[in-house]
């Protein structure tokens, strides 16, 4: 199985590690994992800023680098739910075809590779923050608001990792305030939002804070390591990968 | 009305600085919301229910000419006055020559969100009428000059010390009483001589019937028929969208309101008001005030679908920390993002940019309005129609470029991790924006190309 | 042009393709007691629903919970020897120093506590929200699962003036605490009629 990865700009610049994992974690599991070298970014910040009509670049260029591939993942919800939503490339065919066939880290391990059990450990008390593209936008979990039955891919590749404990949040769906050029055009909020959302896993005796979109958790850390907080941050694919010591 | 730009952001920033006020605040209608998902979860078929609602809300803006015309008819025939007002203006022109008509010079008035909208107390002031709205809530704001701020909760925004003093001001409650249920009971002694001495009243309208030419108001306090039923005149002013086919269809909408809303079953009242009672005048004012561009306006008109619940202002996290009068606008919160730049596009041009896009509100909506969609789609349009500072858009012009070009985004990330300087989380350049209260990320040694083009190449 | 033919125009031009209404709206609810539920729900809402055989039994009931007060007015003839108050009035406004009003609903909803009061029983359409307490009636037979069988059951304009009223007149509108008595009544109770 070919797999392109697309590691979302600030992931390539921040958050290598979290690249690593991922493109780690998908060769264990058998994929056959490219990087296409001149990816950069999937145009979402000057799509939410209102700016949709400058991606036409962009567009071509993501289309230009993950045509062709059986599947594209990522490890960020929020980048994925982007591409599904509003690529438009100039050639539409392979525009189509990317947005039909990437998907975000957790679905792609629980819905293409129907994984079912980890080697990984991870003897932590983790809080996960489910990330609102990811939940509403690509249903990777059932949300708080719909009368429906819950579930969640996130949960369920955490519960097959060794010693880890999930803790329960108070709040177990709202959003952590990052929201791309909101967290600085809306600061007050955006920072009371993130506040509030470090205090549910403080509260509740999180050792580990993780998710699927690194934009939330590096909004979240920013936060914590402000406060002093002992708190880590740890995007989903770290500790599914993390190694059996 | 002022003429100073109120921006959403600054008074955010204004309501954020009391934080213990600002956890209380979320607290609050954090608990309207839990109230809400109590309510919702004892009804299975609570997602049916809401696509029907969804449904027929579609199919009433499709058929809109015809089902208004039918109402008008019907309304007629049962001995109520029509009238149709194309602007806030002639709305409140209409019922000031109601008003006017009858010879006196006060009216009490129920929660409508429609007059809020079309300012009628401010004009009526204007021409001498004194308007005493009964909805306590209203009531309470109405007295502290201030706008509501919130929909079905208008003083939700402040304590009970705040009101007791409102009161020991204007009702002369005992200085620093601030229990709730001393407080009604004065506040329901007050408006009980209002509504005894008042010979016009205005309500809102909730639901128009076609079919039956009737309307239906919804009430908690009462406070509807209490004004309606004892003055000479009731007034119901509506927006056009209110209408719906059929009686029948009350069922799907009676049982989504008062539980999006509150987590009530149903309101207290539920008010169906076919014809005056006798020796009684009854009008209905039917208005426009836009309405009928955002009907044209594909990617907008479904928020026509509103049935004033205020669920998604009770899960917005951005409502819920910023405070209904930072929206500066009749209608806050996400369902007022939408509505509000239709009305004014310059005005409102920061209301869609007030979310995260975190999309709870489409979800808690009980007649599926895509609220998030449309709070992205109008961004784009206020950006094309130029309505974004020039700074922000010379900030995502750079930030686009780099992110267009391989090449430029490499380069730029070798120098220094571009993403210090032009991040897309910082237009603006203005570092200090994120800093002020967040560390930054710290910074690798080397991207995960330049580690992917060493491990793996 | 006036204002109604430019908004109907504006509205005829810009409202989208005609779309068919085929969506299913009505939908069933088991309860395995109705009156069980409607009690349930109706106390939930501030009232209370209380069970009897007979008109005797009520206005016992009604005899001991309100002994002593005066100002109570009927439209049941079983219980014209409780009212001293008159509802052969012209003017509503008269009804203001009302302390209760014992009155006939047409049926409830259990769903919801709700019970459909309308002109076909009441003589003033602000009578159940001017009276300080409100008295219910309502027999154990008309009581209906849900909303969508409510409106199969009523037809709304039958009369110029229907309410569905659900519990007491409440306000929570100072920090959210639950206040009864708003405008309206301050009680109300309900008898179930078996």
């Amino acid at each position: 199985m070919k797999v392109a990865l697309f590691i979302p700009c600030y992931i390539d610049q921040f958050y290598p590690q979290v690249g690593i994992a991922t493109l780690e974690l998908l060769e264990k599991l058998g994929c056959e994992v490219v990087f296409p070298l001149n990816q950069t970014c999937c145009g979402q910040p000057m799509a939410n800023s209102g700016f949709e009509h400058l991606n036409k670049d962009c567009d071509n260029n993501f289309v230009e680098n993950f045509k062709g591939y059986d599947y594209i993942v990522s490890p960020s919800g929020s980048c994925t739910l982007h591409i599904k939503d509003h690529l438009h490339g100039s050639d539409e065919t392979a525009s189509k075809h990317i947005r039909k066939n990437i998907y975000e880290l957790s679905e792609f391990l629980i819905d293409v590779l129907k994984v079912k059990n980890l080697t990984a450990k991870f003897p932590y008390k983790v809080g996960l923050h489910q990330s609102c593209h990811g939940q509403r936008g690509l249903k990777i979990a059932q949300m708080s608001e719909l009368v429906a039955p819950p579930f969640s891919k996130a949960e369920q590749l955490l519960g097959m990792v060794a010693g880890i404990s999930l803790i329960q949040l108070d709040r177990k769906d709202e959003c952590c305030g990052f929201g791309g050029t909101f967290c600085v055009t809306e600061e007050a909020v955006s920072v009371k939002m993130g506040k509030d959302r470090v205090a549910d896993h403080t509260r509740n005796d999180a050792e580990v804070i993780t998710g699927s979109d690194v934009s939330c958790l590096m909004h979240m850390e920013g936060i914590l390591r402000r406060q002093g907080s002992k708190i880590k941050v740890k995007h989903i694919a770290e500790i599914l990968n993390s190694v059996v010591s | 009305m002022n003429n100073i730009k109120i921006d959403h952001s600054a008074a955010a920033t204004e309501f954020n600085k009391d934080e213990a006020r600002v956890n209380w605040h979320d607290e609050t209608l954090w608990f309207v919301r839990s109230k809400r998902d109590k309510a919702v979860f004892q009804i299975p078929e609570w997602e049916q229910l809401r696509e029907a609602g969804s449904q027929i809300k579609n199919h009433v803006l499709s058929n809109l000419h015809d089902y208004l015309t039918e109402f008008e008819k019907k309304a007629t025939e049962n001995g109520i006055t029509v009238h149709w007002a194309a602007d806030g203006k002639e709305h409140n022109e209409i019922i000031y020559s109601i008003i006017k008509n009858e010879g006196v010079n006060r009216m009490v008035k129920s929660k409508s969100m429609l007059t809020e909208e079309c300012h009628l107390n401010e004009f009526l002031k204007e021409k001498g009428v004194e308007v005493i709205d009964s909805d306590l809530g209203e009531r309470i704001v109405q007295m502290r000059e201030e706008p509501p701020s919130h929909i079905v909760l208008p003083a939700i925004h402040l304590k009970k010390s705040d009101v007791g003093d409102t009161f020991h001001e204007h009702l002369g409650t005992e200085k620093g009483a601030t229990d709730p249920q001393y407080l009604t009971e004065a506040a329901r002694q007050h408006l009980r001589d209002t509504f005894l001495t008042r010979k016009v009243a205005l309500t809102g309208v909730n639901f128009a019937i076609a079919e039956t030419g009737g309307f239906v108001v919804c009430t908690n306090e009462g406070n509807a028929d209490m004004g309606a039923h004892l003055a000479d005149v009731h007034i119901a002013a509506m927006g056009f969208e209110k209408i719906i086919p059929k009686a029948e269809h009350l069922g799907v909408f009676l049982r989504l309101l008062a539980r999006s809303a509150t987590g009530q079953p149903i309101t207290t009242f539920s008010s169906h008001f076919h014809k005056p009672r006798a020796g009684q005048k009854m009008h209905i004012v039917i208005v426009d005030n836009g309405r009928t561009t955002q009907l044209g306006r594909a990617d907008f008109r479904n928020s026509l679908k509103c049935i004033r619940c205020a669920a998604c202002f009770n899960t917005c996290p951005v409502y819920r920390r910023s405070g209904g009068h930072s929206y500066h606008t009749a209608i806050a919160g996400p369902i007022g993002s939408i509505l509000a730049p239709n009305l004014d596009m310059a005005k409102n041009a920061d209301l869609p940019f007030a979310s995260t896009l975190c999309g709870s509100c489409s979800n808690v909506c009980p007649v599926k309005i895509d609220i998030h969609d449309q709070l992205y789609k109008w961004r784009q349009v206020l950006v094309k129609d130029g309505h974004v500072s020039s700074v922000k858009s010379i900030g995502i012009k750079s930030m686009a470029s780099v992110l267009n070009s391989p090449k430029f985004y490499r380069t730029a990330g070798k120098l220094g991790r571009f993403l210090m300087k032009t991040a897309p989380f910082m237009v603006n350049n203005n570092m200090n924006v994120w800093y002020n209260q967040r560390e930054m990320p710290e910074v690798p040694k080397e991207s995960f190309r330049d580690w992917y083009l060493r491990k793996r190449n | 042009m006036s204002s109604r033919e430019k908004i109907l125009s504006a509205i005829k031009t810009n409202q989208p393709d005609y779309q068919k209404l085929d969506v299913q709206f009505k939908f069933e609810t088991v309860y395995d007691d109705l009156f069980n539920k409607f009690s349930e729900i109706l106390s939930f809402v501030g009232g209370k629903a209380i069970e009897v055989k007979n008109f005797d039994e009520i206005k016992a009931d009604i005899q001991s919970h309100y002994s002593g007060v005066t100002r109570i007015a009927t439209t049941i003839a079983e219980f014209s020897d409780l009212a001293d108050f008159s509802l052969n009035i012209a003017d509503p406004h008269d009804l203001e120093t009302l302390n209760l009003a014992i009155i006939e609903g047409d049926f409830a909803v259990a769903e919801n506590g709700a019970i459909w009061v309308s002109e076909k029983h009441i003589p003033h359409r602000v009578l159940p929200m001017i009276t300080q307490y409100l008295v219910i009636v309502v027999k154990k037979s008309e009581i209906v699962t849900n909303m969508h069988r409510a409106y199969e059951r009523v037809k709304v304009d039958d009369t110029g003036f229907g309410t569905f009223i659900s519990g007491p007149s409440k306000t929570a509108d100072i920090e959210q605490s639950l206040v009864i008595g708003a405008h309206g009544a301050r009680g109300l109770t309900v008898y179930v009629l078996g």
